[in-house]
């Protein structure tokens, strides 16, 4: 049982918090940009090499969209239906082969980055979808390409969404991050298995259970904040009106057509 | 201008295929605006995605402004689409930019630099009537305002040949007009040639100079306004003018005669009962303004032996009318 009544508890309680929680947002973090990097590019394309989509001939051949579609479906899934303590067990020699080394909590980036990777990339695919094919459509009439269509109409309309699915990432990656502290990784969850568990410190346990409990809150909040921001929807009601154009007393759908400037013809 | 010949399009497989388009020949002149009419599923959308690749036939050849676009690899192609403006029933604005951004769209995908795309926008942006909500979204427009936003894009690259994919259709009657007044407006000042598609005749009405008439994959009927309008049995004359449903006292006889250009505003009636003594009843009439041009149907009973009948109609037929026997006398 730890003493409480040491005069040095509070503040090592302090230091412990802290170096846990720097080490978790330092795994999160990297983890969560790989995860972007490679799961954004990887979601596009498996909308993309879907029959019918942007991608589905690349090259004019048909064929090499539906394999690559195949495979990208099969690797999504596989990755998605590993559990996490599996997964992280299973790729200690590539984990090794990258980092150098399979413990410590840049090691633990990895398998942290390989079990996001697929999720973020079906709720890019998720969002995507949900984009209206009419944008696509209006888009190529007016003679853009596959990557202007990709870069100025799909991912900035899906972005929404997808910020929403990423705030579910994070979640995620902070929910594994915590059992890489079960084995070496540090972080938060070092913390609570080594001194909440093995010490029988409850004070431990619920610091931490309140720290990651807030920093869910707060990404969840600018989440959502910024996917409302950039969801200007046509439905009206999810608007953020910039004060410049903001509609002034007059309800949006009895407001008259006749265009307000000067017609020149 | 477009010119569309013997061009085919299947959907589906074995029992679920689908002829959309079925030999389908259309040729718009230069500056002119061309309406193409058809029920839905008579294969309008088909046709209209079809002349910029967004459909690409089974067969058949489209040509634009003399450039064969279905002989075109896709980067060519491209460039060709860039030439031709389309706007859509449901407008497609992106949510995610201004009114400004999304005309600026069309010019960032050609690769126009940054100043000259706010210069063009703005200035097209004028054209339409929306310099003041350049700043807005989208979702804070009212429909018409949406579909001048999608006039304005489609325009920026100054295309020679703009594509309406039943572009007023989800709109109000009114907003209707004031798009139509527009698109007229943008086609005389800029002498673009307007192929449109639309399930309203009132459209065809208000801004066409010709139309055809899809049905079933097919043109059934194909013309200038002032040409169909004189041309004996016309279904799209006919639904130009909808006289309604009538009762004819029995033995009587039911003529419809139109009015076109020089004889619009001659005394048939009057004439008939005075040179042949006919007591002439109005079932129905209509009077449209067509191609500039003021145009009518008349329908009338008439009463009396079929050999008077026979006279007066001839007479009216040596006038240069259109007289069609709707009832009674056979023709």
């Amino acid at each position: 049982m730890i003493d409480t009544s040491s005069p040095t508890f509070w503040s090592d309680l302090v230091d412990v918090l802290i170096t846990g929680t720097g080490q978790t947002l330092y795994m999160v973090g990297f983890a969560l940009l790989f995860t972007v990097i490679v799961g954004l590019p990887l979601g596009v394309l498996l909308v993309g090499t879907e029959r019918g989509g942007l991608f589905d001939a690349p090259f004019g051949k048909r064929g090499l969209g539906r394999v690559l579609h195949a495979v990208l479906s099969f690797v999504v899934n596989l990755g998605r239906s590993v559990p996490f303590v599996i997964l992280m067990i299973a790729i200690i020699p590539f984990t090794r082969f990258v980092v150098g080394t399979f413990l410590g909590s840049t090691a633990a980036i990895v398998p942290l980055s390989l079990v996001a990777i697929p999720f973020f990339a079906r709720m890019v695919e998720i969002s995507i979808k949900e984009v209206d094919a009419g944008l696509s459509e209006a888009a190529h009439s007016l003679g853009a390409s596959r990557w202007q269509i990709v870069r100025k109409v799909l991912v900035p309309e899906a972005l929404p969404g997808m910020l929403l699915g990423l705030a579910t990432t994070v979640t995620s990656i902070i929910n594994f991050s915590a059992m890489v502290g079960t084995v070496g990784g540090g972080g938060l969850g070092d913390v609570a298995f080594r001194w909440g568990y093995q010490r029988y410190s409850t004070i431990h346990m619920v610091a931490v259970i309140i720290i990651i409990f807030i920093i869910v809150m707060l990404l969840q909040w600018v989440a959502t904040h910024y996917a409302k921001k950039f969801a200007r929807s046509a439905t009206g009601s999810r608007t953020v009106s910039t004060p410049r154009d903001a509609p002034r007393g007059t309800p949006r759908d009895t407001r008259s057509d006749s265009p307000v400037g000067t017609p020149t013809i | 201008m477009i010119s569309i010949s013997s061009v085919s399009k299947t959907f589906g497989e074995g029992d679920n295929r689908t002829v959309a388009l079925d030999q389908v020949n259309l040729e718009v002149a230069p500056g002119e605006m061309f309406g193409v009419v058809g029920q839905s599923g008579a294969g309008k959308s088909t046709l209209i995605r079809t002349v910029n690749l967004l459909e690409r036939p089974d067969s058949g050849t489209i040509r634009v402004n003399g450039l064969d676009l279905t002989a075109l690899g896709e980067d060519r192609l491209r460039v060709a689409r860039q030439g031709i403006g389309m706007i859509f029933q449901h407008f497609n604005l992106l949510a995610s930019r201004t009114v400004q951004g999304n005309v600026e769209l069309a010019l960032e995908v050609i690769g126009v630099e940054r100043r000259e795309r706010r210069r063009r926008a703005a200035e097209i942006l004028d054209l339409v009537g929306l310099t003041s909500k350049a700043s807005s979204y989208p979702s804070q427009l009212s429909g018409g305002q949406k579909q001048r936003v999608g006039i304005a894009r489609a325009l920026a690259a100054r295309p020679a040949v703009l594509l309406s994919d039943e572009a007023t259709s989800a709109l109000d009657p009114e907003t209707t007009r004031s798009i139509l007044d527009l698109l007229k407006g943008i086609r005389d000042e800029l002498g673009l040639t307007v192929l449109l598609i639309t399930h309203e005749m009132d459209v065809v009405k208000t801004v066409c100079d010709s139309a055809a008439l899809l049905e079933g994959g097919r043109i059934v009927e194909n013309g200038r306004l002032v040409e169909l309008i004189s041309m004996p049995g016309s279904r799209l004359a006919r639904d130009l003018f909808p006289l309604g449903a009538f009762v004819a006292r029995p033995g009587t006889t039911v003529i419809d005669v139109t009015f076109s250009g020089g004889n619009a505003d001659r005394p048939v009636i009057a004439q008939l009962a005075r040179e042949h003594g006919l007591d002439v009843s109005i079932l129905g009439a209509a009077i449209e303004t067509i191609g500039g041009n003021q145009a009518g149907r008349t329908r009338l009973e008439l009463p009396g032996t079929d050999e008077t009948i026979h006279r007066a109609i001839a007479d009216l037929r040596g006038q240069g009318l259109l007289v069609e026997i709707v009832e009674g006398l056979a023709a």
